[in-house]
């Protein structure tokens, strides 16, 4: 159904309340994964793409894409950002600026202990590390981003977990409420969650079964391996095992392989030579699994607090991905190995994904691997005989049962090496151990989508068979009548979304400002310092200058040596509580410019005359050209008489050629900064102009990527300008001021 | 069992096979893995699975819970949950929700031991 709320404003904030409201009828309009459609050979401003799909209608793109047209080019594959608040109310909106970014594929992680929760919980409690996974929050999540989509103009797939032991329950109450791709992995429970390995496997059967006929995609869990590994380098055989086992039984119970992905990640990272260790696995993998899709995740296995650290090593797993490939491409956020990933990190993994991919479109063309190679060839060979073997042994030893109870799984040994140190469950034990019971010779289940044997009464084995379907028997079920789907709200009056967004409800009405990283109103903020004292003396130092700032639970959330004696870069987060009314601020207006024919017609009758230079000793004049030049839409394009005399003009030269040129304004470009440059040389052609009485006769005019228009106004200039402007701005800028002085 | 790396020993019977025959050898065995699993599966059911047929019968997740809970205790799980509310939906020609709901009461359980036998 199309819902009763307004499309999206891209200046109004999401109405979190209203989307709260009416949540019972709410119902998603499609069911099942989408992909991106591909545009080979896709134009746009002056490029060609090779691997990019269509694009969206509304986005931030790439910081340097104004230099492009702003163009906003969205590659061939989906790309994930996995969201973790905790809170479904400011989930959604981070999903909203994850979308602008370029995300499709919205994973919701879930709270700590939900795994182990048997059965469904309902309504908006708080989570921890991840919301409570419940149809409430699923159904306020698919209609936000079923309106948030609209916005961006491509279908967003929103993802959660069909683990633990609600798997079943989990599956049906995501068949029907459109969500699109959920991992399941029998192996994760049974590794990561010990519960009960005759119960996982059971149970994955049925749920598997059900996500299948609501086209639900899978992701597996293997790449929980990679990052439990002691040496992830040599778990690799295992994950091939571990991909397999899930792929084989998903099949078995009636999944289609394009709807099953494989959560792979490069293992290692540096310094190990990482590329050359995981490129031979991510190569075998690919020729293994080739009917199968591939979620390419990235590592976080080796994941410090150094965001800088975890983006190299994250473009280096995408490289990975289009050297070989790569169906959805997951972002894990650069600070994830701190703390749970806040807002901006979100953005700034997807745009690390995007940039990475669009800066690497069609790089495979030019740069193959080499199959041929003998390093990459024999360890290709090698990591494929591994798993045989280790496949082989298992199954000697009894099958995978036996296998687990032997520890074969997540062994810091290269397999058929072992260490011992594997995870060993036991068949008779873990969380809800002894409670799968034999179906008897009368078991019925008069539902459809059921797996498993099922004594229906004759003529309702369903359409396959040309007979009735099995739950005509009970006047349909909710997979095939959508208007039979119950809803619970809340059963807590006190944890819930609507008492939470209470308490921030006076900001909301006033409108107030506080700064966030999390949840609305947290008052978190990052402080980045250098401090010329050792790591533990300035960690110390660190918290002080915290509170100093009336930040209140400081946290060094991030340290790095520069030098043992030297000093240490620090990254501080604390609370500050503190609220803005936006309605009390000060913010100059931007400047509006003239059309161009105003232009024209002014600069025609007053013969208008600049002269401009780069100033002091300044090499630089891009910028300056930026301005001036016709072919960049400088000053030129309305036929100002432009003289251009360089870079590292003296001032005096500037000034003397204004004069002699009968120049109405003087440009001087200024980005060396060091050492005050940019104001010495303002005050001084500021004091020249007037010693030569020509001040009142001439517009000064400074620019520079560290000038703003109210410190060159300070230090003397009729105006500043900054990154960004363009040639429109201080044409604008020259005429208006000219009328205004009657010049 | 700590083993140090003897691949180069115990590989001499995959030394010869092409890579498409290590490729289907390695599914081969994969599908010999799981299919004892797929067997235990389509056998057995568990509590979860009998709430999501209920589920999928229209009934909400807490009287799934409570129904499922009293057949478990009555070792009904084996014939079926969905089957049990299905033989008192028609005894009382009510739908599913409203025969789990009175279950979840408990109402009608003298049904579900006429037709099994009473509790274990």
């Amino acid at each position: 159904m199309s819902d009763r709320l307004p499309p999206l404003d891209p200046n109004v904030k999401l109405d979190v309340e209203a989307l709260l409201d009416g949540l019972e009828d709410y119902r998603p309009r499609r069911h099942g994964w989408t992909w991106r459609k591909q545009v080979p050979g896709q134009k746009m401003y002056e490029f060609t793409y090779h691997e990019t799909s269509e694009p969206v209608e509304r986005s931030i793109p790439l910081p340097a894409a104004h230099y492009f047209e702003n163009i906003d080019p969205q590659p061939d594959c989906v790309i994930t950002t996995e969201i973790a608040s905790g809170r479904p109310e400011d989930d959604i909106r981070r999903m909203r600026m994850a979308a602008w970014h370029g995300a499709d594929h919205i994973m919701v992680i879930r709270t700590a202990g939900q795994s182990h929760i048997d059965g469904l919980l309902e309504g908006t409690p708080e989570g921890v590390g991840g919301i409570a996974v419940t149809r409430k929050q699923c159904r306020l999540s698919r209609r936000a981003l079923d309106l948030i989509e609209d916005e961006v103009g491509r279908p967003i797939n929103y993802h959660s977990y069909v683990s633990g032991v609600a798997g079943p329950e989990i599956a049906v109450m995501f068949a029907e409420e459109g969500v699109n791709g959920a991992h399941q992995d029998p192996q994760y429970n049974v590794l990561y969650r010990n519960i009960n390995m005759y119960r996982s496997f059971v149970d994955a059967a049925v749920a598997k079964h059900v996500m299948a006929a609501a086209g639900i995609l899978q992701i597996d869990g293997a790449h929980n391996a990679n990052a439990t590994a002691v040496k992830a380098w040599k778990v690799m055989p295992e994950l091939l095992v571990q991909h397999a086992i899930n792929c084989a039984y998903s099949v078995a119970v009636g999944m289609p392989k394009e709807n099953i992905a494989l959560s792979t990640v490069p293992p290692d990272a540096a310094p190990a030579p990482c590329m050359r260790m995981d490129l031979p696995y991510a190569i075998a993998l690919r020729d293994l699994f080739g009917e199968y899709k591939m979620r390419a995740q990235q590592n976080t296995r080796y994941m410090e607090s150094d965001g800088r650290d975890a983006t190299v090593s994250h473009v280096m797993n995408l490289m990975i991905s289009r050297l070989t490939s790569a169906d959805i491409q997951s972002t894990i956020t650069p600070d994830e190995g701190r703390n749970v990933p806040w807002h901006y990190n979100n953005v700034a993994a997807v745009d690390t994904a995007k940039q990475s991919l669009l800066g690497m479109d069609g790089l495979r063309e030019m740069v193959k691997v080499d199959r041929e190679n003998p390093e990459l060839k024999s360890r290709v060979r090698e990591i494929k005989e591994r798993a045989v073997l280790f496949l082989e042994a298992m199954l000697k030893d009894g099958g995978y049962f036996a296998g687990v109870e032997d520890a074969y799984f997540v062994d810091s040994g290269e397999y058929p090496e072992t260490n011992d140190d594997g995870i060993a469950r036991c068949s008779d034990g873990g969380v809800a151990e002894g409670t799968i019971v034999p179906r008897a010779d009368d078991y019925m289940a008069p539902v459809c989508h059921h797996f498993g044997e099922n004594h229906l009464p004759e003529g309702f084995r369903g359409r396959a068979f040309e007979e009735d379907a099995p739950c005509d028997l009970i006047g349909g079920c909710t997979l095939c009548y959508d208007t039979k789907v119950p809803f619970i709200d809340e059963l807590d009056p006190t944890d819930n979304a609507v008492m939470r967004l209470m308490q921030t409800a006076d900001d909301r009405e006033k409108g107030l400002i506080r700064p966030e990283v999390e949840w609305a109103g947290d008052g978190i903020v990052a402080v980045t310092m250098f401090l010329p004292a050792g790591e533990r003396v300035a960690e110390a130092a660190a918290l002080e200058l915290g509170k100093a700032m009336n930040l209140t639970d400081c946290e060094v959330i991030h340290k790095r040596v520069m030098h043992p004696a030297e000093g240490t870069h620090l990254e501080l987060k604390g609370r500050l509580d503190v609220a803005i009314d936006p309605a009390k601020l000060v913010i100059p207006e931007p400047p509006e410019v003239l059309s161009d024919e105003e232009i024209r017609e002014f600069v025609h009758d007053h013969n208008l005359r600049v002269v401009a230079a780069t100033v002091g000793n300044d090499e630089h004049s891009v910028g300056m050209r930026e301005i001036i030049d016709i072919k960049h839409g400088g000053l030129e394009k309305w036929s100002f008489g432009v003289t251009y005399l360089g870079t590292s003009v003296p001032i005096e030269k500037v000034l003397d050629a204004a004069i002699e040129h009968a120049a109405s304004a003087v440009l001087i470009s200024t980005i060396i900064t060091h050492g005050d440059m940019h104001r010495i040389q303002m005050e001084k052609l500021a004091d020249l102009a007037t010693e030569k009485g020509v001040r009142d006769k001439l517009l000064l005019i400074a620019g520079g990527t560290q000038v703003t228009d109210e410190l060159a106004r300070e230090w003397g200039m009729d105006a500043g300008f900054g990154r960004r402007t363009k040639g429109l701005d201080v044409a604008s800028f020259i005429v208006k001021t000219m009328r205004e002085r009657g010049l | 069992m700590v083993r140090p790396d003897t691949f180069h020993e115990v590989r001499a019977h995959l030394a010869d096979l092409t890579d498409e025959q290590l490729e289907a050898k390695f599914w081969e065995l994969s599908n010999k893995v799981v299919e004892p699993l797929v067997e235990l599966a389509r056998t057995h059911t568990s509590p979860s699975i009998e709430r999501s047929v209920l589920m999928r019968m229209g009934i909400d997740s807490r009287t799934c819970v409570a129904v499922v809970a009293e057949c478990e205790k009555r070792g009904l799980l084996g014939h079926g949950v969905g089957h049990v509310v299905y033989i008192c939906m028609q005894e009382w020609k009510c739908d599913a929700p409203e025969a789990a709901r009175r279950l979840a009461e408990g109402d009608g359980w003298e049904i579900v031991d006429a037709k099994w036998g009473g509790a274990r």
